[in-house]
């Protein structure tokens, strides 16, 4: 696999000039992400207007694929509801691992296929989803928390 | 590619590469294999001994008594007489067969350190362990209520010793120290940190995993109270390691698993524990591990652990210097007396994206915090990337690293 196929330019974009970093304050959802493989790491700060992805940033160090997929996810989930982010976690995963998906699941993708090429990798895909595992964990806490004050 | 400098000539690693089959394998051509510090790669007649074992004379050591059980507990008992000689011990049984350095280490905290270390004593470490000797003294102090102290390293990644006045007191029961860092090379003054342990009464444990595969060793002239290290750094199978200890402490030592083979009498709610070294070797054992580490020691010793640090040390010499003319690559560690490993950064690429682009070259270097996050810490990286050397390994595989890194330095700059 040619290594271009993996550092495609998008992700170099997102890499020189990664979208939403920065933490937000008055955020709902604060959350930490770490690789212990290599050291990489992440922070998520969502702020939510009911069950609407209102605002999210990010902030960390790491790899190329890791922080580019830290700031297309962030560019993405926007505006979204968390059952439907959950939804695209669940596709985007299934994508970097090389597992088979709808073609509908993996059209919905759109920019975040860039990343595709880390299938190929398998070393890298950790680096990959830590953004999206940490966001993950974020929304899951929530609903936890939610469900226990009811 | 060609260095146009010499290979020492009383050595040949082209030679010595033909003994080993990874080397050769079509799916791996042109492989330069330069992580050695993580796990060695093994010679044919280590394989073939283990092999021979399986296919000869397969037999639980120690137990049957028929033919092929008296060969295997020879053979097992053979590769431990082997392994005491190259690490210059006293006495066979003071050589436990564990599974690895951080097995062996765990060995000295379970069964030394909670039995003779309380809550008014302390444990010295230093800053540049691998979490095989940070993390079980983090944990047994934290059980034993002693306190956890740090010998502190410099920017050069070298431990000053005028800290061991002030750190060293009667109240030191342990001082756990490597050798050789497996992040930034240091050699450590390991003798003179136990003599000036022993002053004070300290016992100490030295992680020889970085040392053992590169260095000649002698665990009594160095005085160590207990010597760790992996088979696999050395040419050996993975899941075969020694822990090396006095026959005093040994013999004060609780054992750690409880189980067959370890025991003397049994009664039924009590019994007595076996002679050294079986009384930590419960359960069975990795009886063809162990002969490979006494084939990898044959090995070594057919060309000499000093042939082998000659090569490798005139490698990192060579390799340090070509390294250096690369603009914006920062190499950790000290200059010299060093071991084989070495850490560097590439501007700001980062080592993961570094060591995909490498291996895209074939070559395999290792990448991250090296399981020494304190060391990342004190350089105050996430990770760095990492070539080791062994004797395998030649100049011409350096001269296409350090191409490679040039040409990455390309490829990357693009993204700035």
């Amino acid at each position: 696999m040619a290594l271009d196929e993996l550092y495609q330019e998008i992700i170099l974009e997102h890499y020189k000039k990664p979208k939403n970093m920065g933490l937000l304050e008055n955020a709902d959802i604060k959350v930490e992400g770490k690789n212990p493989f290599c050291g990489d790491e992440i922070e998520l700060a969502i702020k939510l207007k009911d069950d609407i992805i209102e605002n999210v940033t990010f902030d960390g160090s790491g790899c190329a694929i890791s922080q580019a997929s830290a700031s297309l996810m962030t560019e993405k989930i926007k505006g979204k509801s968390i059952v439907e982010v959950k939804k695209l976690i669940s596709t985007f995963k299934k994508m970097v691992k090389g597992e088979d998906d709808s073609q509908v699941n993996r059209d919905n993708l759109e920019e975040l296929l860039a990343l595709q090429g880390v299938s190929e990798f398998p070393s890298r895909i950790k680096c990959a989803l830590l953004a999206w595992n940490t966001l993950l964990l974020g929304l899951e806490e929530k609903l936890n928390k939610k469900a226990g004050e009811k | 590619m060609e260095s146009g400098t010499k290979e020492n000539t009383s050595f040949d690693a082209d030679k010595i590469r033909e003994h080993f089959p990874i080397f050769f394998q079509p799916e791996n051509e042109g492989l330069i294999y330069f992580d050695s510090a993580a796990t060695s790669q093994r010679p044919r007649e280590v394989l073939t001994a283990c092999n021979n074992f399986y296919e000869k004379i397969n037999a639980n050591a120690h137990r049957g008594a028929y033919k092929i059980a008296e060969k295997a507990t020879a053979a097992f008992e053979a590769a431990r007489e082997k392994t005491a000689k190259f690490i210059g011990a006293g006495r066979t049984e003071e050589i436990i067969f564990v599974r690895s350095t951080t097995e062996a280490i765990n060995f000295v905290a379970y069964g030394w350190a909670r039995k003779f270390i309380g809550v008014e004593d302390e444990i010295l470490v230093t800053e540049m362990e691998h979490h095989s000797n940070l993390i079980p003294w983090q944990v047994a102090a934290q059980k034993t209520g002693a306190r956890l102290r740090f010998l502190k390293m410099n920017e050069n990644g070298v431990l000053p010793l005028d800290q061991l006045d002030s750190l060293l007191s009667r109240k030191t029961k342990l001082v756990a120290v490597t050798h050789v860092s497996n992040v930034l090379g240091t050699v450590n003054p390991v003798k003179e940190i136990i003599r000036a342990a022993h002053n004070v009464g300290a016992k100490v444990v030295v992680d020889g995993a970085q040392s053992v595969p590169h260095l000649p060793v002698d665990v009594v002239d160095l005085d160590a109270d207990f010597f760790a290290f992996s088979g696999h750094k050395m040419l050996a199978p993975m899941g075969i390691g020694v822990l090396y200890g006095k026959t005093a402490l040994l013999e004060e030592m609780e054992p750690v698993y409880y189980g067959g083979e370890m025991i003397n009498d049994v009664d039924y709610y009590q019994s007595t524990w076996n002679d050294l070294p079986w009384k930590f070797e419960a359960g069975t054992q990795n009886i063809a591990g162990a002969i490979g580490l006494g084939a990898a020691i044959d090995f070594i010793n057919s060309i000499g652990i000093d042939t082998i640090r000659e090569h490798d040390h005139s490698l990192t010499e060579y390799a340090l210097n070509e390294l250096k003319k690369i603009k914006d690559l920062v190499i950790l560690g000290p200059t010299e007396n060093r071991g084989p490993a070495i850490s560097f950064t590439l501007g700001n690429i980062h080592a993961h994206d570094l060591a995909t682009y490498l291996d895209q070259k074939n070559i395999a270097i290792r990448s991250g915090h090296h399981c020494a996050k304190l060391v990342m810490k004190k350089f105050n990286v996430a990770a760095t990337a990492r070539a080791s050397f062994y004797l395998y390994n030649t100049k011409s595989e350096i001269d296409a690293l350090v191409h490679a890194l040039n040409e990455a330095k390309g490829y990357f700059s693009k993204w700035r």
